[in-house]
């Protein structure tokens, strides 16, 4: 057991870190182009040039463009109608149509945001010919701060660092109560003099360790492979994984006091667990919910970390930026805990 | 009254509708063998877990040692030591393992109470680093006996400890308990097997979830209401319908390849029913006068409870 616990978190750390990301490297783009003209080609050469941009079909007839969405072998289309060229000389709204495969909403909202921008540079272009002395009215100049190149691994990698312990936390700790249930053994220990909260102490500690483990053999990971900043101080990571440790695993044991099969505390915990990731900021910024999903998100820990933990590796925030969230997840994790303990009983 | 050690008065546990102990009284004196016979289901796990503080009694009560099964619950779990129907030891921990466990929650010092369980765990000494789930059966309630024994309980409750255990080790098992009796530990033992009862001191019969008869052995046995024949045969089931058909016959039952027939009245004898065989051509079978065992006496009241 003890070698699967440490090589499936680090195995899943390698593979998401890298697999999961929000760039789309290859945009499969359809080109009508019926216009045909120097202004019109320009345009299409702007994709062609793209690194971003992947020209899987070029025809005279839109329809064929949107067949290939249909069959999915092309993401998006841009078509250009004959008299592109002669509407922007005459100083006339000149038309493109964009049509974008939406089956996936969040890939193709970045996708139509990729083409949007490459629409209004080779708009700054045209304006910069026919009215050099123009210019425009606001000139944006902007940076990304904490995340210069807005790399996606510096910001997942400490998410799924934060996963990592989560489900050691959760499963192992709570798993091992049911289990004694199932194998009979907590009958003996509950005729011992043994008292709840030893007992619990017991369950708890063991996985306490391992996961601190865990996610210190995950930040190693992070630095090493992934070159992920640590810009604060990693015994303050350890500190609040500590106190977000106990959290998990009150619920975890929580849940186990309530159920009486494995298979009964497994549905429960992923139930819990997979809401509490889904709004966890980790996939979706947790900024975009509606307010009474954030106000959910007060109960959910998993957030707490998240932004805790991004704070602390990516901004380098001290314990005084962290202190309300941590106190927080500590006073959660004692009222879980005293929870599990309660309910907790030593007969049948 | 200071040499009861267990005792019980009008307990009843339902599981929803089902009525698992339906009243249950009797006493055990301290120092003794107490055996609950019954079969799968006549009540005797719940019982024990009432007595070892694990269930809560829908009603009645019930004390060990004085103490209150579930006012005093933290101290009897001190003084008790339980061996559950199923092997409940932590498979992967070795044998030295478990002992070692379950003598410190009890804070038990294992060299001064070594000698409780000394023939039992030299037995499986040699085995000390074998983890309790690779242990044979027979090893696995050594080991589980041990555990129990650890820390000196003055009452030891043991939920069928010899089901699914083979005869040389049920014999063995039976000799421990003999021994640790006289070492002034009061015994509580459930089996299903009616053979188990003549080596109790005392015996409880149990059905349903009440108590039939309880008392030694062998007033239990004095106390069978019918004359007893027994006959022996090869053509088992064909005999014993015959003989549920004769008049003056309560009631025949087969044991093993035997049959045990009693009779109703004094005018039914030995001499009626072999002339009775015979005139159906059973000539070779012949019924002889036989002593009840504890095993047609549980028919006997089991049958009783059913038309009362």
């Amino acid at each position: 057991m003890l070698p699967i616990i440490f090589i499936i978190p680090i195995v899943q750390l390698l593979i998401l870190s890298y697999a999961v990301t929000f760039e789309i490297k290859s945009i499969k783009l359809s080109i009508t182009d019926n216009d045909n003209t120097v202004a019109s080609r320009r345009l299409t050469g702007h994709f062609r040039s793209s690194p971003f941009y992947n020209i899987v079909g070029e025809s005279s007839d839109q329809r064929d463009g949107a067949e290939m969405l249909h069959k999915g072998s092309a993401h998006q289309m841009i078509v250009l109608l004959p008299g592109f060229e002669k509407a922007l000389v005459k100083g006339q709204p000149a038309h493109v149509q964009v049509v974008t495969d939406a089956i996936n909403g969040s890939a193709a909202a970045l996708m139509n945001a990729y083409t949007l921008q490459i629409i209004y540079d080779y708009n700054r272009e045209i304006l910069a010919e026919v009215s050099p002395l123009a210019g425009l009215p606001v000139k944006l100049t902007w940076s990304y701060w904490f995340n210069p190149q807005l790399d996606y691994k510096t910001y997942m990698v400490p998410g799924i660092l934060v996963l990592l312990v989560t489900i050691i936390g959760m499963f192992l700790s709570g798993m091992n109560v049911v289990r004694e249930k199932e194998l009979g053994t907590i009958e003996q220990i509950n005729v011992t003099p043994i008292r709840k909260h030893q007992f619990i102490a017991g369950k708890l500690i063991p996985f306490w360790i391992i996961a601190l483990f865990e996610l210190a053999i995950g930040l190693l990971v992070a630095r090493l492979v992934f070159s992920i900043p640590i810009l604060g101080n990693i015994f303050l990571i350890f500190l609040v994984a500590s106190v977000y440790l106990l959290v998990v695993m009150g619920i975890g044991l929580f849940i186990s006091t309530l159920t009486n099969t494995q298979q009964q505390s497994m549905f429960i915990s992923w139930f819990v667990l997979v809401i509490f990731i889904l709004m966890s900021g980790l996939f979706t910024p947790a900024e975009s919910m509606p307010q009474w999903a954030q106000n959910l998100n007060m109960i959910n820990p998993i957030a707490y970390f998240i932004s805790i933990i991004r704070m602390i590796m990516l901004k380098g925030s001290g314990i005084q930026d962290i202190m309300i969230p941590l106190l927080i997840l500590a006073g959660y994790g004692s009222a879980v805990l005293s929870l599990s303990v309660w309910r907790y009983r030593k007969t049948i | 009254m200071t040499d009861i050690s267990v005792y019980g008065e009008g307990l009843v546990k339902n599981y929803g509708k089902t009525e698992a102990l339906r009243g249950i009284s009797f006493s055990v004196n301290k120092g003794e063998i107490f055996g609950f016979i019954g079969p799968d289901g006549a009540g005797k796990t719940t019982l024990f877990r009432i007595l070892t503080t694990l269930l809560l009694p829908d009603a009645g009560d019930a004390s060990v040692e004085g103490f209150h099964v579930v006012k005093d619950f933290r101290h009897l779990r001190t003084i008790l030591g339980y061996m559950p129907g199923r092997f409940s030891l932590y498979q992967d921990l070795t044998v030295e393992e478990n002992l070692k466990f379950f003598a410190g929650i009890f804070k038990a010092d294992i060299s001064k109470n070594y000698h409780l369980i000394k023939e039992i765990y030299d037995q499986i000494a040699p085995f000390a680093k074998r983890r309790a789930g690779k242990l044979s059966g027979g090893m696995k309630q050594k080991l589980a006996l041990s555990c129990a024994l650890i820390h000196k309980p003055e009452v030891l409750i043991l939920d069928e400890p010899t089901t699914g255990v083979d005869a040389v080790s049920r014999r063995e098992f039976w000799e421990m308990l003999i021994r640790l009796k006289s070492q002034g530990i009061t015994i509580l033992v459930s089996t299903p097997y009616m053979d188990e009862a003549i080596l109790c001191d005392r015996v409880a019969l149990m059905q349903h979830g009440s108590i039939m008869a309880s008392g030694t052995p062998d007033e239990i046995m004095s106390s069978y209401p019918h004359r007893l024949f027994k006959i022996s045969t090869d053509r088992t089931l064909e005999l014993l319908s015959l003989i549920r058909k004769m008049n003056g016959i309560h009631s025949a039952e087969m044991f093993g390849s035997d049959i045990h027939l009693s009779v109703a009245d004094a005018e039914t004898g030995i001499e009626e029913v072999g002339e009775y065989l015979r005139n159906y051509g059973f000539t070779a079978e012949k019924p002889e006068e036989a002593k009840p065992g504890i095993e047609d006496c549980f028919i006997d009241f089991m049958k009783l409870n059913q038309t009362g």
